[in-house]
């Protein structure tokens, strides 16, 4: 063909023609109208009806603003003799996200490599494993707490499983994502000798993604933390029954309390996984 | 395997024992981590549960997908949309003077060492005990929500934001300023164009996660579909169980297909 095909303009284009300009040699250039008016009509539209939806009103806070002070001065005052009721549910729900991380992570292994399309040339699987993936990310660990509370009994065992659930979901798709990225030339290198799939994998692309892999396990250990300290808000375990109970007396000088030791077991994981991140580089 | 090959095969650091140890440690804290966790078998109705809640699955209850009133899934999902939508706009718009007191290019380094304790103070109260403390304030709702996640966005999208003002190319401004521009043009032109990407990019980053909070915020009673999904559940209401899960699925679904496909466009610029 000698003409080219004519690039498709978006429909924006189309409505809104481009103006034309006419350089001082002659030619003609186009350039597009810009899109910030219609995203900006479109952006005031959409908050419009969020606010008419959910019955936004700065009112009531500026009014009621008093109340607030009174509940984070409360909880800003802790109550430091309540610690020692802090203590054990605090290493319940690190328990449980240590145990629910570790298992999860070795479980999102296999479904990241299933779900890589690289490895796993068989299309119908791969978009299996990745909807498979996709769904278990998309509802939320408490929801999945709740519901395993129910099935197994309160306590920690259900929010360990809700964690290890949603640890796959999330360690797989950050995994699949850069098993994608690597060098496949060894890999193909060992296939091509005989070695199997799943030997190759090993010898050739673990040691590329085992940094990777084990970084996501420290930053998926981290998001756990926080988690899992609400889990017990349905009932499954560790400092959310705190939470729930002592909110519910209103005693929040206890909430204070329970907060600052998050706070610090918090921000004492950050520093370690930071320290062990530094080894990994 | 000829000598050279062997040769440098033992040169190989020898990693083994580092490996056995870190699986040593690993085994130990998963036996350390699950002697609290006791299987006392499953609970009298938790067989009923898995049960009903697999049908419900299966058979969710299309009517209530269907109704438009406001206790049907369209109003319920619109709503928990809403929620995350000004949510993360005003947590978004806070985020911006916070983080320029954090930024060290910007402020001195003792008042952006204040901020920053605060910006992690913020992130680490979870949204959860930030929607128990509001619905003080504004009573249970829809409203509690938003506010809600007005403030807990502030924590990581201030976090996102002061990685990209302190990457701001400083080179650009000096040249504005020996251009003679003015203060507003150099903001105008020397400093908005290089954080804008990047900000609107973390906001949408935000707007996905803040969608799966809301979701949750509805237990405690702050809207969304939250409290109905957890109503049903507590009822045992199995087909509404399967109903709101499933749109629930559906709708993070989508949106997070075309957030990362906005940022995708973001970062690499038009088509």
């Amino acid at each position: 063909m000698a003409k080219q095909k004519m690039l498709k303009k978006p429909l924006f284009d189309r409505i809104f023609k481009p103006e034309l300009i006419t350089l001082e040699n002659g030619h003609t250039a186009e350039r597009p109208r810009s899109r910030t008016p219609l995203i900006f009509i479109l952006f005031v539209i959409v908050v419009y009806i969020s606010i008419q939806a959910t019955g936004f009103n700065l009112n009531t806070i500026i009014s009621r603003a008093n109340q607030l002070s009174v509940i984070l001065a409360k909880i800003f005052r802790p109550n430091f003799n309540y610690f020692s009721k802090v203590v054990s549910p605090l290493i319940e729900t690190i328990k449980m996200s240590i145990v629910g991380t570790i298992v999860g992570c070795i479980i999102g292994l296999p479904m990241a490599i299933l779900a890589s399309s690289n490895i796993n040339k068989n299309k119908p699987t791969l978009l299996f494993f990745r909807f498979i993936l996709s769904v278990l990310r998309s509802i939320p660990t408490l929801i999945y707490a709740y519901i395993f509370a129910l099935i197994f009994s309160l306590g920690a065992l259900a929010g360990t499983i809700a964690i290890v659930v949603f640890t796959i979901g999330i360690v797989a798709k950050m995994l699949y994502e850069s098993i994608e990225t690597i060098d496949m030339g060894p890999f193909e290198a060992m296939q091509s000798f005989g070695a199997t799939t799943l030997q190759s994998f090993w010898a050739a692309c673990m040691p590329q993604i085992l940094p990777t892999y084990l970084d996501d396990c420290l930053y998926c250990f981290e998001l756990n933390v926080r988690a899992s300290s609400i889990l017990g808000y349905v009932g499954a375990g560790g400092l959310g029954i705190l939470i729930r109970e002592r909110t519910g007396l209103r005693a929040y000088s206890d909430l204070g309390m329970i907060l600052i030791t998050l706070f610090v077991v918090v921000w004492l994981i950050d520093v370690i996984n930071d320290y062990l991140r530094s080894k990994l580089s | 395997m000829s000598e050279n090959t062997l040769a440098k095969l033992n040169e190989e650091p020898k990693t083994l024992w580092i490996r056995l140890l870190t699986v040593a440690i690993v085994v130990s804290l998963v036996v350390w981590g699950s002697q609290s966790l006791s299987f006392s078998g499953f609970t009298s109705s938790g067989i009923n549960v898995a049960k009903g809640l697999v049908n419900g699955l299966l058979h969710p209850n299309t009517e209530l997908i269907f109704d438009l009133s406001d206790s049907g899934i369209p109003f319920l999902i619109l709503q928990t949309i809403a929620i995350a939508v000004l949510g993360t706009i005003i947590g978004a718009i806070l985020a911006i003077p916070v983080s320029f007191l954090a930024s060290t290019n910007i402020v001195p380094k003792p008042i952006a060492m204040v901020f920053r304790a605060i910006i992690l103070l913020i992130r680490t109260i979870p949204a959860l005990i930030w929607a128990l403390v509001w619905i003080r304030v504004t009573g249970p709702g829809a409203f509690c929500g938003v506010v809600t996640q007005s403030v807990c966005s502030i924590g990581m999208i201030s976090k996102m934001y002061i990685t990209a003002i302190e990457d701001l190319n400083t080179g650009i401004l000096e040249s504005l300023d020996a251009a003679g521009c003015t203060t507003f043009q150099k903001i105008r032109c020397g400093i908005l164009p290089q954080l804008s990407a990047s900000f609107i990019s973390t906001a949408i980053y935000r707007f996905d996660i803040n969608l799966k909070d809301a979701t949750i915020l509805g237990i405690v009673g702050a809207g969304g579909i939250g409290s109905p999904l957890n109503n049903a559940i507590s009822a045992g209401k199995w087909s509404n169980v399967g109903a709101f899960l499933l749109t629930l699925i559906v709708l993070v679904i989508i949106i997070e297909y075309f957030s990362t496909k906005v940022r995708a466009r973001l970062a690499h610029g038009r088509r």
